[in-house]
């Protein structure tokens, strides 16, 4: 066990050595730089130039450039951006927190609605129940959610004035950040209920669409692999033996029915990134993921490179964690 | 084959997203007859005029016009290319570079599983969209770049597909046999195996159409993909977005062609796999 | 029963803070620093050089004027050489919980300031990554030679070179005057870059906090050496999408926002309970021909596409009226502005028999770059181009459209890679010097800002001998013979100077929107 732990580690770092390797290449493969792009329409004289790419470190050749960049990188350096000046890990910290409040939310609410409907369905099969989970699902998977989100803006907000339009708290609520994740910050801060309310409310919609995808793809999952599990013969057995209906489908059938909807869950949680791009572009949400897309545009390449590291980094521990989850509810798993 | 129809057959949601994907499919071949206009074709006098339903509209734009005054029905259907367009060059770019990938990362060995492996785990550690963006921001924003950056975020779903069905089937006594024959890696694998592995293949590719028309539209909506007046979904959702309020219609109507296309694409590959996966199809 | 008082407390603090007035502006992106030297984009002069801190002399709100700043008088030596400056006294810094100050302001933070971005053995040079663009942008490193602290109230500046547009330069954001004690307090904190992120200054408005791409809060300097400004609270709410800046100025979330989209604007107006400023702006927008490459060499194939555009469309289609023809490189509202220029009309025929003569009797086939970012100088390019190509058509010249996403663009229309390309400029200090000489010198082609890349020495002989002249009535002839020159040489088809303009809730008073498109709160007050 131990030693597979091991071995699992060890092939983390080839993939992130890789993907720094990836992200730094390419980005310095777009047209255009960094310094082009500060000096805007005004230009800048060639001397000019060179000398502040010499500041940047932006002269040396680009082995060295990467070379640096991993070496401070070992020690948790990840650069300076080159459009705020300031530690890349610093800028993406206090963005973080955002993205994983959202993120965090929608997954939750994901699970809350996923879940039992998933069982309900698998249950209750070829019921209406069945078949509205099945096709609601199914728009849901299929959902283009930035198209969802401004459906949803227009009606929640501009018509209805239910949640506001953007942003993750109210105004009037000047709240010293503690964690960075404002539903916490604001339930002990000074702003007491009223900046909770006003922070949920900020929240709701921005989760609701970020959660559509997840929630579909969890609901799927379960009913589909809690049919599959129900139809093995271990449950027939426990079945036979006179235990209750509801004590094998808890018991057995879920349990064995949470290995699948483990992966999923795991492969979802990375891939909310990528929805959080188009969610925080939609709700203006002050998250890593806008920042990013941002930073491409203005070519701040110590952004780009530090950024994806860290996200790389998350999702492949993501990753790991997963197959141990996946070993401890399946145990049969260890031997091989 | 004849067992797979039959199977199909059987399936009710497997026939409905048939029926529809044909549907679109027809629209898009003959968008030309189908739109009343030309979708680049712009009547200055005629600036978002709304649907046939609401006021103010003019029965010579059914769906009303955009802001630059194009018909958008004529647009929309002209669209239904685009997308499928994107759909397919993804799939076929994806199934053809994965299915290779995979098959070399099954029967090469494993140094080489472990350069695909490492290469694919690689691409999955990388935010996808972002990847995405910045393969577009350097070959150039246009549809094929889409198509290329698209392909690549999609690729190790395949890979890693295909691997694993080639994995179960290596170890099956036809293979041996074959094997202990002498046969070449190209008569055991291309031949032999692939055609075995066909039906995860075939799911994959159906839910890769749905997943490349989303990814593009996507695209188009954070303004990378098409360039205007291509009428690419998408982008025209993104363009309007500043009329959301005044003209809803051209927000609207775009979303609804893509979820519907995608949603179509979806019923398919959940009835295609509940015909031809034997696990599920047991149930 | 804790938690209700806790809830009736706040409601305590919450209605004394609404009584106390709060200005909040909806501005379109985040600030990249709090330090003005360091940045290049407008969200951070908002935010900070016109908030937080003064400069020098300064720009008259609403126009391109300059008049005294932290510096009460100056005087230029007969050389033009030297410019000595008298300080204002009794100016207090900002303070803060990290920062009390124990002086006034003096000559040792204006040494700080301008050494600082100047020297690079200062203690801060290489504190926040040590570029400072527009600094060098500028060229004040070449320009100023040495800054010398007379007494504790009197700076002198000594120049390299006779340059005229100098004290506009110093009324520039990145002129603005930082605290040199602050900065020696967190240089002993070792924090030297709180500098940058808790800025402290001299200016109306005190930093208060920032969340990052969202809120930025300031409160009333109540030391202030103009007196107090009208509002207490001072709010920049971060809104990058103009159409939800709207939605949220409609709310009553927003007492003012930035950049209104021209399509919501005619609803704007309609809005008795909005209000609507438009001012001419400081701005041109142009398409530049590259001269370097035939067939834009000949004088005549430029003048004959001058004649082919039918730029009067464009203003009406494009800035949806919101702009004026523009014949000269420079707006009407900068002094040496040549009314009496020809401009030249929208003929097809008068172009085809120019294109004749210049040996293109058929036309022929060519390439535009349009603008990929949506400006005031020019809001759609893609638009634009269209248009163009439809009215270069008819002449004979077959064009296709390019585009680049914007770094790209700077950097190969740079390196003169385009044909025809769409460009254009929004002043920094009002003086003509800022579009001439950056625009058409001679030695802006090497720098990539002369799109046309067009060295015409004639032209670039008047514009350096008015660059090193003071007096401004040479200067003024010197600039008029250039324009006549410009003119008929023809490089830029010159299309438009947008107007700028703000959407404000209707209790807004005192606002004044100014030419350069930047923010000043100091006397906006709230009925």
């Amino acid at each position: 066990m131990a030693l597979s732990v091991l071995k699992k580690f060890l092939t983390v770092i080839p993939t992130l050595i890789g993907a720094s390797l990836i992200a730094f290449a390419l980005i310095r493969m777009v047209p255009g730089d960094p310094v082009t792009n500060l000096l805007g329409e005004r230009g800048g004289d060639p001397a000019v130039v060179a000398e502040m790419n010499q500041k940047l470190g932006l002269d040396k050749p680009a082995w060295e450039q990467y070379f640096i960049f991993i070496k401070n990188a070992c020690v948790g350096d990840m650069g300076t951006s080159i459009v705020s000046k300031r530690p890349v890990s610093e800028e993406f910290w206090s963005r973080f927190p955002a993205t994983l409040e959202l993120s965090v939310v929608s997954m939750v609410w994901a699970l809350v609605l996923g879940l039992p409907f998933g069982i309900l369905a698998a249950l209750k099969r070829n019921s209406v129940l069945d078949y509205a989970v099945i096709g609601t699902s199914l728009i849901g998977y299929s959902m283009p959610i930035f198209w969802w989100g401004l459906i949803l803006v227009i009606f929640f907000s501009v018509n209805l004035g239910w949640f506001p339009v953007s942003g993750r708290i109210g105004i009037e609520y000047d709240l010293v950040s503690k964690t960075g994740f404002l539903l916490i910050d604001s339930w002990f801060g000074e702003g007491g209920f009223l900046a909770f309310k006003s922070a949920v409310k900020h929240l709701v919609l921005p989760a609701l669409v970020l959660g559509t995808i997840p929630l579909a793809v969890i609901a799927r999952m379960t009913r589909s692999s809690l049919l599959e599990v129900l139809g093995e013969d271990f449950v027939r057995t426990a079945k036979a033996k006179g235990l209750s209906h509801y004590r094998v489908v808890i018991i057995h059938a879920l349990r064995n029915a949470l290995i699948p909807i483990v992966t999923v869950f795991g492969l979802l949680f990375g891939s909310l990134l990528t929805g959080a791009i188009l969610t925080e572009t939609i709700f203006s949400w002050p998250g890593v993921g806008r920042w990013l897309v941002k930073s491409v545009e203005a070519r701040d390449y110590p952004v780009i490179q530090g950024g994806v590291l860290y996200i790389a980094s998350m999702v492949v521990l993501l990753n790991l964690v997963i197959d141990f989850m996946y070993m401890w509810v399946y145990p049969k798993m260890r031997s091989k | 084959m004849i067992e797979f129809w039959g199977l199909f057959k059987q399936n009710r949601g497997a026939l409905i997203g048939l029926w529809l994907v044909g549907l679109v499919g027809v629209v898009a071949l003959l968008a030309p007859w189908l739109a009343p206009h030309d979708p680049t074709e712009v009547f200055a006098e005629a600036l978002k005029l709304p649907p046939f339903w609401a006021e103010g509209a003019q029965a010579k734009f059914l769906l009303g016009t955009d802001d630059v005054g194009r018909d958008l029905l004529s647009r929309l259907i002209y669209g239904s290319r685009v997308s499928l367009g994107i759909g397919f060059l993804v799939v076929v770019f994806t199934t053809s570079v994965g299915t290779l990938l995979g098959l070399f990362a099954a029967s090469l060995g494993s140094f080489v599983e472990n350069l695909i492996l490492r290469l694919m785990d690689i691409l999955m550690a990388l935010p996808s969209l972002l990847l995405a963006i910045v393969v577009v921001a350097i070959l150039g924003p246009s549809l094929i770049n889409t198509v290329i950056a698209v392909s690549i975020v999609s690729l190790p779903n395949v890979v890693r597909i295909v691997r694993a069905s080639v994995l179960v089937e290596k170890n099956k006594n036809y293979v041996l046999a074959s094997k202990s024959f002498g046969a070449t890696w190209f008569h055991i694998y291309v031949k032999n195996v692939l055609p075995n592995c066909l039906a995860p293949l075939l799911v994959q590719a159906t839910f890769g159409f749905s997943d490349g028309i989303l990814n593009a539209a996507a695209f188009g909506f954070l303004g990378l993909g098409a360039q205007p007046p291509t009428p690419e979904w998408g982008t025209m959702l993104s363009d309007s977005r500043s009329f959301i309020e005044s003209s809803p219609w051209l927000v609207t109507l775009p979303g609804l062609c893509i979820l519907i296309v995608v949603i179509s694409f979806n019923i398919l590959g959940d009835g295609l796999r509940d015909a031809l996966d034997p696990k599920t199809r047991r149930i | 029963m804790n938690r209700i008082f806790a809830i009736l407390a706040v409601l305590m603090v919450f209605s004394q803070a609404q009584a106390a007035k709060t200005f909040v502006y909806c501005s379109e992106g985040s600030p990249s620093s709090f330090n003005p030297q360091l940045a290049t984009d407008g969200p951070t002069f908002n935010a900070s050089s016109h908030t937080v801190y003064n400069q020098l002399v300064q720009f008259k709100t609403g126009s391109t004027e300059v008049e005294p700043g932290l510096a009460e008088s100056w005087v230029i030596s007969k050389d033009g050489l030297t410019f000595t400056f008298k300080l204002r006294k009794g100016v207090k810094f900002h303070s803060s919980e990290s920062f009390k100050p124990t002086r006034e302001f003096n000559a040792d933070d204006v040494l700080f300031s301008v050494n600082r971005q100047r020297e690079t053995t200062h203690p801060y040079a290489k504190v926040s990554g040590g570029s400072y663009e527009y600094f060098q942008g500028m060229e004040m490193g070449k320009i100023i030679k040495d800054v010398k602290k007379v007494d504790e109230h009197t700076v002198q500046f000594i120049l390299a070179q006779k340059e005229a547009p100098f004290l506009a330069n110093l009324a520039m954001d990145f002129a603005s005057i930082l605290s040199a004690e602050y900065g020696d307090v967190m240089l002993k904190a070792k924090t030297p870059e709180k500098m940058d992120t808790a800025p402290i200054g001299t200016g109306p408005f005190v930093f208060k906090s920032y969340q990052k791409d969202t809120i930025i809060r300031y409160s009333a300097n109540e030391t202030y050496w103009k007196g107090k400004p009208a509002i207490e609270n001072l709010i920049f709410s971060i809104t990058p999408d103009a159409s939800v800046r709207y939605q949220k100025l409609k709310a009553g979330e927003c007492n003012l926002i930035a950049e209104p989209s021209p399509a919501d604007l005619p609803a704007m107006k309609g809005n008795n309970k909005l209000q609507v400023f438009e001012k001419e702006g400081l701005n041109i927008g142009y398409l530049a021909l590259n001269t370097e490459k035939p067939p834009f060499d000949k004088q005549l194939v430029r003048q004959a596409i001058m004649h082919a555009l039918n730029r009067g469309a464009y203003i009406d289609a494009i800035y949806m009226g919101r702009a004026t023809l523009a014949k000269n490189p420079i707006p009407p509202s900068i002094w040496s502005y040549n009314n009496s220029t020809q401009d030249y009309d929208y003929n097809i025929e008068k172009a085809k028999e120019l294109l004749k003569k210049a040996g293109y009797p058929n036309g022929f086939e060519t390439e535009m770059w349009t603008l990929p970012v949506s400006r005031p100088y020019n809001p759609s390019g893609k638009k634009m181009g269209e248009m163009m190509q439809a009215d270069l058509a008819k002449v004979g010249i077959k064009v296709k459209l390019v585009t680049y996403d914007w770094p790209t663009y700077l950097e190969k229309s740079k390196k003169g890679e385009h044909q025809m390309i769409q460009m254009g400029w929004t002043g920094d200090n009002g003086d003509p010097d800022n579009f001439f000489n950056v625009l058409l010198g001679c030695s802006a082609v090497k720098a990539g800002s002369n799109l046309a890349r067009w060295c015409f020495k004639p032209f670039n002989d008047l514009v350096q001998k008015a660059k090193q002249t003071t007096d401004i009535k040479q200067r003024t002839a010197f600039y008029m013979k250039a324009q006549d020159i410009f003119k008929s040489e023809a490089p830029w088809a010159t299309l438009a100077h947008a107007r700028v303009y703000r959407a404000l809730s209707g209790n807004v008073t005192g606002y004044q929107i100014h030419p350069f498109g930047t923010e000043n709160f100091e006397k906006v007050d709230i009925k």
